[in-house]
C-alpha cells in the first residue's frame, strides 16, 4: 500500500478546467518533484491534496484512509499534511518561536511550555535557534521560510507539501533553505513544486513533469534527465536547465 | 470664581463619574459588539452579511438623539420595558458605536493578507479557531488608531444623554446654574475644560499605546 | 398622518441649519487651514488652538455656552441663531482639519513651480494649492455635509424647532414615541442616503485624473 495515492483529480475553477484527471503515488519518507510551466495547475494540485481547495471529482488516499470522504475531519487529516508557501505566511504578530508552536497549542493540544519546548527544536533543525525571539519582519526570506518548514515540521507530519519554496528568494538565500529541506529527504515524506533542478537531480526519488492540467511523465530524476520518453519532456528540461543551471 | 467652582465641584465630580461610566461601558459594549459584526460579516453564511449591512445602514444613519428617543421613551416607557436614562443611553451609544467599530474592525481584517488564513488551515485549525488565535489579535492591533477615534467621539458624545435626562456632567451643570444664574459661564468652561482634558489625555494615551503594540517590525503586508 | 405639516416644518429648519453651518464652516475652515499651513508662528498657533479646543468638546458643550452662558457677558441670540453659530464654529474646525490634510498631501513643487512662475505666496495659494485641495477634500466634505445633518438633531435640546424637536413634540402629546420617532429615523436615513449618492455624482465629475488619491484625512464618524 502507497502511503499518498492520488487517484483521478480533478479541478475547475469555474468554466477554467485546471486539473484534468491526475493520478501517482508515493511511499513513505519519498521525495516528488513537481515541474512544470507556470498556470500548469502545480499550486492547485497541493491544494487540492490538502483540500484546502477541494477537488471535484477524484479521491486521495493518506496511509491507507480515503480523505477525499466528505465525512472525514479534514482539520485532523490536516495536521499530518504540512504545507510550506511560496510567500512564506508566517504569522506576523507572532515571533518565530510562537509561529512555530501555535499549532501545536491549538490544534494538538500542547501545553505552551511543552509546545514551546518542542517548537526551540525543531528552528534549531532548521538552524534558527538564536532567531526564536524575532518577529517576522525582522528575519531574511531564507530565515522566514526555514521558520514556515519548522513551523510545518512541528506537527508531525507524514508529508509535506512545498509549493515553490525558494522561488521568492534572493538567489544567495536559496541554498540554505535547500539544505534544510535536503536534510529531511527519507526522514518525512516531501512532494516539492520547484524549478531547481540541481535538488530535483539530486534529492529526488521521482519526478513528475506536469503540463496543462495532467501528468505528461514521471519517472526517477535518471530516467528524467537523460532518457525522457517523451519530446516534451526533453524540450521542457533542457529549457529550464539552461535558465536555472545545472545543480 | 474660583469659590464658585469650589462649591460646584461635588456635584460636577458625581457628573463626570457618570459621564465616565456611560463612555466606558457603551465603549465596551460597542467594542465587543463591533468585532462580532465585523467577523461575521467578513466570514458569515448567507443571510447574515446582509443583516449586518442593514444594521450598519441604520445605526450609522439616524442621529444618537432619535436613538436615545426611541430607546428611552419608545422602548422603556411606551413599550413599558422599564429601563433607566443611564442603561438606555448605554445601549443607544453601544449599539450605534458597534455600527462604526464594524467598519473599523472590518477594513482591518480586510488589511490582513489573505495567507494568514491560509496558513492556519493548512495546520489543520478550525475557521473559527484560524479568526481567534490568528486574524483577531492582528485585527485588533491594526484597530488602535480608528478605536481611539471612536473613542473621542464616544466620550463628547455621552453629553447628549442629557436629553433623556441622564445626571452626566452637562445636567449637573445645567442643575448649577439654574440654581445659581451667576455661575452659568464658569460652570460650562469649566466642564469644556473637563471634556478637553479627557479628549486630550485619552489621546495621548491611546497613540502611546498605538506604539506600544505596534510590535517591532510588525508590518502588514509586506512580506518580502 | 396629522402631524406630517409640523414634521416638514422641522425637516425645513434641519436642512437650513446643516447647509448654513455647512457652508460658513467651509468658509471658516479654509481660513483655520490657510493660517495653520501658511501663517506665522502666533497665527498658527492660534488657529491650532481654535482647532484643538472645538475638536476636544462636545457640540452640546459648545451651544450651551453660547446660548445660556453668552447672555450672562451681555451676548443674548435667538435659539436658532445661536444653534447656526454653534453649528458653524464647531463645523470649521472640523473642515479645517480634512482641508489641512489635502492641503499637505499636494506635493510642494506645486507652490514651487507657482512661484517661479511669478506667483506671489497668496495668488499661488489662490489659484494653485486650494483649488486642487478643495477637490481632494470632497469626500470629508460630503461625510461633514450627513455628519452636520445628523447632528443639528441636538439643538432640539436649546430648544430649536428643528425635526426631532417637532417629532418630540407631537410624540409627548400623543404618547406614541415609537411610531413618531421610527418615521423621523426614516427621514433621516433617505436623507442621508440622498445626499451621499449626489455627493458620489458630484465628486465623479469634478475629479482629476490621478489628483488626491493618496491623500489621508481622518474623519468624524458620519456614515
Ligand atoms: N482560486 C482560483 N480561482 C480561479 N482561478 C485560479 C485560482 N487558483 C488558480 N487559478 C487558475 O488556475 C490555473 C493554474 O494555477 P496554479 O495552480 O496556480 O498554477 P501553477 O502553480 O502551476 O503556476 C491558472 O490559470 C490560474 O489562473
Ligand atoms: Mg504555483
Amino acid at each position: 500500500m502507497h502511503m499518498l495515492e492520488v487517484k483521478d483529480i480533478h479541478k475547475s475553477y469555474g468554466d477554467l478546467e485546471v486539473l484534468k484527471g491526475i493520478s501517482f503515488s508515493m511511499n513513505k519518507g519519498e521525495t516528488a518533484v513537481i515541474i512544470g510551466t507556470s498556470g500548469t495547475g502545480k499550486s492547485t494540485l497541493l491544494r487540492c491534496i490538502n483540500q484546502l481547495h477541494p477537488p471535484d471529482k477524484g479521491e486521495i488516499w493518506l496511509d491507507g484512509v480515503n480523505i477525499t470522504d466528505p465525512k472525514i475531519d479534514i482539520n485532523k487529516i490536516r495536521q499530518k499534511i504540512g504545507f510550506v508557501f511560496q510567500e512564506f505566511n508566517l504569522f506576523n504578530h507572532l515571533t518565530a518561536l510562537r509561529n512555530v508552536s501555535i499549532g501545536l497549542e491549538k490544534v494538538k493540544g500542547f501545553t505552551k511550555e511543552k509546545a514551546e519546548k518542542k517548537a526551540i527544536e525543531e528552528l534549531k533543525r532548521v538552524g534558527l535557534k538564536d532567531q526564536a525571539k524575532q518577529y517576522p519582519a525582522q528575519l531574511s526570506g531564507g530565515q522566514k521560510q526555514r521558520v514556515g518548514i519548522a513551523r510545518a515540521l512541528a506537527m508531525d507530519p507524514t508529508i509535506i507539501l512545498f509549493d515553490e519554496p525558494t522561488s521568492a528568494l534572493d538567489p544567495e538565500l536559496i541554498g540554505d533553505v535547500l539544505d534544510v529541506m535536503k536534510s529531511l529527504a527519507h526522514k518525512v515524506a516531501m512532494l516539492v513544486v520547484t524549478h531547481e533542478m540541481g535538488f530535483a537531480r539530486n534529492v529526488a526519488d521521482e519526478i513528475i513533469f506536469m503540463e496543462g492540467g495532467v501528468i505528461v511523465e514521471s519517472g526517477p530524476p535518471k530516467q528524467m534527465f537523460q532518457n525522457p520518453k517523451k519530446a516534451r519532456t526533453k524540450e521542457f528540461l533542457g529549457r529550464i536547465s539552461t535558465l536555472y543551471g545545472k545543480d | 470664581m474660583l469659590e464658585i467652582l469650589a462649591n460646584s465641584l461635588p456635584q460636577l465630580a458625581e457628573g463626570l463619574k457618570t459621564t465616565i461610566g456611560l463612555t466606558v461601558l457603551s465603549l465596551i459594549l460597542g467594542t465587543i459588539l463591533g468585532i462580532f459584526l465585523a467577523v461575521i460579516r467578513i466570514y458569515g453564511k448567507f443571510p447574515l452579511p446582509y443583516l449586518i449591512i442593514f444594521y450598519e445602514r441604520v445605526f450609522r444613519g439616524i442621529p444618537l438623539i432619535v436613538i436615545f428617543f426611541l430607546f428611552y421613551f419608545g422602548l422603556s416607557l411606551q413599550i413599558g420595558l422599564n429601563i433607566d436614562p443611564f442603561t438606555a443611553a448605554i445601549f443607544g451609544l453601544g449599539l450605534r458605536g458597534a455600527a462604526y467599530q464594524a467598519q473599523i474592525f472590518r477594513s482591518a481584517i480586510n488589511s490582513i493578507p489573505e495567507g494568514q488564513m491560509v496558513a492556519a488551515r493548512s495546520l489543520g485549525m478550525s475557521k473559527l479557531s484560524a479568526i481567534r488565535n490568528i486574524i483577531l489579535p492582528q485585527m485588533l492591533r491594526l484597530s488602535v488608531p480608528g478605536w481611539s477615534n471612536e473613542f473621542t467621539i464616544v466620550l463628547k458624545d455621552t453629553s447628549i444623554a442629557f436629553s433623556i435626562g441622564v445626571i452626566e456632567l452637562m445636567r449637573q451643570g445645567r442643575y448649577i446654574y439654574v440654581n445659581n444664574p451667576d455661575y452659568v459661564l464658569p460652570v460650562f468652561l469649566f466642564i469644556a475644560l473637563i471634556y478637553f482634558i479627557m479628549v486630550i489625555s485619552a489621546n495621548k494615551t491611546l497613540s502611546y499605546l498605538e506604539k506600544k503594540y505596534k510590535m517591532s517590525g510588525f508590518e502588514i503586508g509586506v512580506e518580502r | 398622518m396629522e402631524s406630517l405639516p409640523s414634521l416638514l416644518d422641522g425637516l425645513y429648519i434641519t436642512l437650513i441649519l446643516t447647509f448654513i453651518s455647512l457652508i460658513a464652516g467651509l468658509f471658516l475652515g479654509i481660513g483655520l487651514a490657510l493660517g495653520r499651513v501658511y501663517g506665522g508662528k502666533i497665527v498658527s498657533a492660534i488657529c491650532i488652538g481654535y482647532i484643538e479646543i472645538i475638536r476636544g468638546t462636545p457640540l452640546l458643550v459648545q451651544l450651551f455656552i453660547i446660548y445660556f452662558a453668552f447672555p450672562s457677558i451681555g451676548i443674548t441670540l435667538e435659539a436658532i441663531d445661536a444653534a447656526l453659530l454653534g453649528l458653524s464654529l464647531n463645523s470649521g474646525a472640523y473642515q479645517a482639519e480634512y482641508l489641512r490634510g489635502s492641503i499637505q498631501s499636494i506635493p510642494s513643487g506645486q507652490m514651487v513651480a507657482a512661484r517661479t512662475i511669478g506667483m506671489t505666496k497668496l495668488q499661488s495659494i489662490k489659484n494653485i494649492v486650494l483649488p486642487q485641495a478643495l477637490r481632494i477634500s470632497i469626500p470629508a466634505w460630503s461625510n461633514e455635509l450627513i455628519y452636520l445633518l445628523k447632528y443639528t438633531s441636538i439643538v432640539y435640546i436649546i430648544q430649536v424647532k428643528e425635526l426631532t424637536a417637532e417629532g418630540k413634540f407631537i410624540a409627548a402629546e400623543t404618547f406614541k414615541f415609537l411610531e413618531i420617532f421610527a418615521i423621523i429615523a426614516i427621514i433621516y436615513l433617505v436623507l442621508t442616503i440622498v445626499f451621499s449618492t449626489i455627493i458620489e455624482k458630484f465628486e465623479k465629475k469634478l475629479r482629476i485624473p490621478g489628483l488626491g488619491e493618496k491623500a489621508k484625512i481622518g474623519l468624524r464618524n458620519a456614515l
